[in-house]
Order: C-alpha cells, then sequence, then structure tokens
C-alpha cells in the first residue's frame, strides 16, 4: 500500500516527462532550451557587465571574470599543453561555464514554482539530450586537434606505445563520449532527484544539507567535465618520441 | 508508470532522444563564439597585457639593479684605487722629506763639524803658539837669570 502510494508519489516529481515543442517534423525538449536560454541569457549579461568598461587595475567584477579566465586559462593549460591550449581554452571555458551555470542555476532555482503544461523545468544537463550533445563535441574537437596538429600521424596514437593497443583505443573513442555524458547526466538528475524526493517527504531542513551536497556535486562535475575534455584534447595533440 | 517510462517509451522517458541533441550542440557552439568574443578574448587581451606590462617593468628593475650593482662595483674599485694612489703619494711624500730632513741634518753636521774641527784647530795653533812664546819667555828668563847670576860673581 505503502509502495504505491510512494510510487504515486514518485509520479508526481514527474521524472521523465517533457515539454515537447514541435517544429516540423522535429520534436524538441522545451524546458532543456527554456531553462538553458534563461540561465545562459543570465550568463551573459553578467559577463558583458563584467566586461563593459575594463581597466589596467581591475575594478568589481572585472576581477571576477579575470579570476574566471585565469582559472580556465590554467585547467587548460595544464591539461592541452602549452604548445595549443590558447586555440581550445574557449571551449574549454565555455564547456566549463555552460555546465557550471546549468548545474548551479538547477540547483539554485526554485523552477518546481512555475507550472509547466507537461515536465518542469530544471538544469538543463539533467536532460541526456544536452549532457549527449556536450559528449560528441569533445569528441568531434580532439578528433579535430589531433588531426589539425599531427595529420595523419595523428592514428599512430591508436598504436601507441604497442599495436595492441589498437582495439582498446579504439574502443575509448566511444566510451569517452559515453562515460561524459553519464557522468554528468547521472550526478545532476540523481541529484535533483533525490532532493524533490527529500522535499516531498520531509518539507523541513532534512534537504538543506542534500542541497549543498548537490552544490558541490554541480560545481565539482562542471570541473570534472572541463578537464576531462581538456585532457582529451591534450592527449590528441601530445606528440609522442 | 514511472518503472514502464524510465526507458525507452516512445513518448517522454528519461532516456528520449531527438532533436534537442543537435539544436543543444549548434547552441552551445554558438556559445563558444559568443564566449569567445565577449569574454575570452577581451579579459585575455587585457591580463595579458598586464602581466606583460609586470614582466617587462621585473625586467627592467632586473636590468637597472644590476646596473646600479655594476655602477657600485666601479665606484668601489675607483675609491680602492683612488686610496693607494693617496697611500703611495703620501709615503712617497714622507720618503721624500725624510731624505731632505736627512741630507739637511748631515749637511747641518758636516758643517758643524768642520767648524769645530777648525776651531779646534785655531786652539791648538794659538795654544802651540801660546806654549811657543811661553817656552821662549821662559828660555829669555832663564837666560837672563843665567847672565845676571854670571855677571854678579
Amino acid at each position: 500500500m505503502f509502495f504505491n502510494s510512494l510510487l504515486t508519489n514518485f509520479a508526481a516529481l514527474e521524472v521523465g516527462q517533457h515539454l515537447y515543442w514541435q517544429i516540423g517534423n522535429i520534436r524538441l525538449h522545451g524546458q532543456v532550451f527554456l531553462t538553458s536560454w534563461i540561465l545562459l541569457g543570465a550568463l551573459l549579461v553578467f559577463i558583458s557587465l563584467g566586461t563593459k568598461k575594463m581597466e589596467n587595475d581591475p575594478k568589481g567584477l572585472q576581477n571576477l571574470l579575470e579570476f574566471l579566465w585565469d582559472y580556465i586559462r590554467d585547467l587548460a593549460r595544464t591539461q592541452i599543453g602549452e604548445k595549443v591550449y590558447r586555440d581550445w581554452m574557449p571551449f574549454i571555458g565555455t564547456l566549463f561555464l555552460f555546465v557550471f551555470v546549468s548545474n548551479w542555476g538547477g540547483a539554485l532555482i526554485p523552477w518546481r514554482l512555475i507550472k509547466l503544461p507537461s515536465g518542469e523545468l530544471g538544469a538543463p544537463t539533467a536532460d541526456i539530450n544536452t549532457t549527449i550533445a556536450l559528449a560528441l563535441l569533445v569528441s568531434l574537437s580532439y578528433f579535430y586537434a589531433g588531426l589539425s596538429n599531427k595529420g595523419w600521424r595523428y592514428f599512430e596514437y591508436y598504436v601507441h606505445p604497442t599495436p595492441i593497443m589498437l582495439p582498446f583505443k579504439i574502443l575509448e573513442d566511444f566510451t569517452k563520449p559515453l562515460s561524459l555524458s553519464f557522468r554528468l547526466f547521472g550526478n545532476i538528475l540523481a541529484d535533483e532527484l533525490v532532493v524533490g524526493v527529500l522535499v516531498f517527504l520531509v518539507p523541513l531542513i532534512l534537504p538543506i544539507p542534500v542541497m549543498f551536497l548537490g552544490l558541490f556535486t554541480s560545481a565539482i562535475q562542471a570541473l570534472i567535465f572541463a578537464t576531462l575534455a581538456a585532457y582529451y584534447i591534450g592527449e590528441a595533440v601530445e606528440e609522442h618520441h | 508508470m514511472l518503472a514502464f517510462n524510465f526507458f525507452g517509451a516512445t513518448e517522454g522517458g528519461l532516456f528520449d532522444i531527438n532533436a534537442t541533441l543537435p539544436l543543444m550542440a549548434i547552441q552551445v557552439v554558438a556559445l563558444t563564439y559568443i564566449l569567445n568574443s565577449l569574454f575570452f578574448k577581451p579579459v585575455g587581451n587585457i591580463v595579458e597585457k598586464r602581466e606583460k606590462f609586470v614582466s617587462n617593468n621585473i625586467i627592467e628593475a632586473k636590468n637597472k639593479l644590476s646596473e646600479v650593482k655594476k655602477l657600485e662595483a666601479d665606484l668601489l674599485t675607483q675609491l680602492q684605487s683612488a686610496r693607494t694612489e693617496a697611500q703611495r703619494i703620501v709615503s712617497e711624500a714622507e720618503n721624500e722629506s725624510d731624505k731632505l730632513y736627512k741630507e739637511a741634518l748631515e749637511l747641518a753636521n758636516n758643517e758643524a763639524n768642520a767648524s769645530k774641527e777648525k776651531a779646534r784647530l785655531e786652539i791648538e795653533s794659538q795654544t802651540s803658539a801660546a806654549r811657543d812664546q811661553l817656552s821662549k819667555q821662559a828660555d829669555d828668563l832663564s837666560e837672563l837669570i843665567v847672565n845676571r847670576l854670571i855677571l854678579e860673581k
């Protein structure tokens, strides 16, 4: 009996429900785009405010943005290497900012208060489409980075250090986007579900530490995603001797 | 309901992959370009300009410091050579004055000796003259005495 009611309660969380937009023949998850546009809009507003009046002696927001830039540069430089990190810094930084803003936006803003006809608003990264899109972009990027930097010699990487590695390296090309996308998706969705269930069962106090844990996980996931993307690109452009 | 909806239902479900995926990818690529021109390039320019400025200043300061050190060393050697030169001049002057003093002393000594000698010779000659005179007088006197004695007899 209890189990049954729990299930219906779960159903009240509307897991796996989407707000469908139909454009011609294609169907979209509207809630993902809505939240991503709001969050990215906020990010862009924040960044344009911070970079509006840039001075040599940074003040206010510019300080924060410069710190962020420095952080992203360090991340890209340590993973990709001194030679080509400049080309990839905007991509790595965008991945980091996008995932971070999506995760934190999903965790901090009480989207549930906004009622949709179907599905509910939440972190864009809690949708498998978003995470797969990001992961595939990373895959394309490291292929492109490897090929553009080393030409056909990029494929030496597959038989390095011995040809025995070939099947594993080929397998890696599939497991890399898979693990990237599912790690992010699983973490963020699980966090949303745990908080949702706890809020539903015990609406007072108890969810708060879990929410903080969620914020922590969100930040860590953004860092992990950006670091791994940079690492894969770095691995592709690395010169073997 | 939930359990069945979780995987692969035609409508909805957690793993419902559709056109959201490519559109989101395009959105992220567009965001990369926007952020590059809005954030990464301008902030990077200003940060790298500042880093260059700071490192240039540090290099300049280091150059100046080494120059100052070189000048200091130069000055020190100059001071040292000036000191030894001065010492040399002083000792030379001392030697010179010593020599002059000795010369003057010798000259004076010689002069004194000569005049002493002259005086001594003069005294001697006068003494011998006086003695001669005295002995002549004594001879005269004795002759007189003798003569007188003889005449009285």
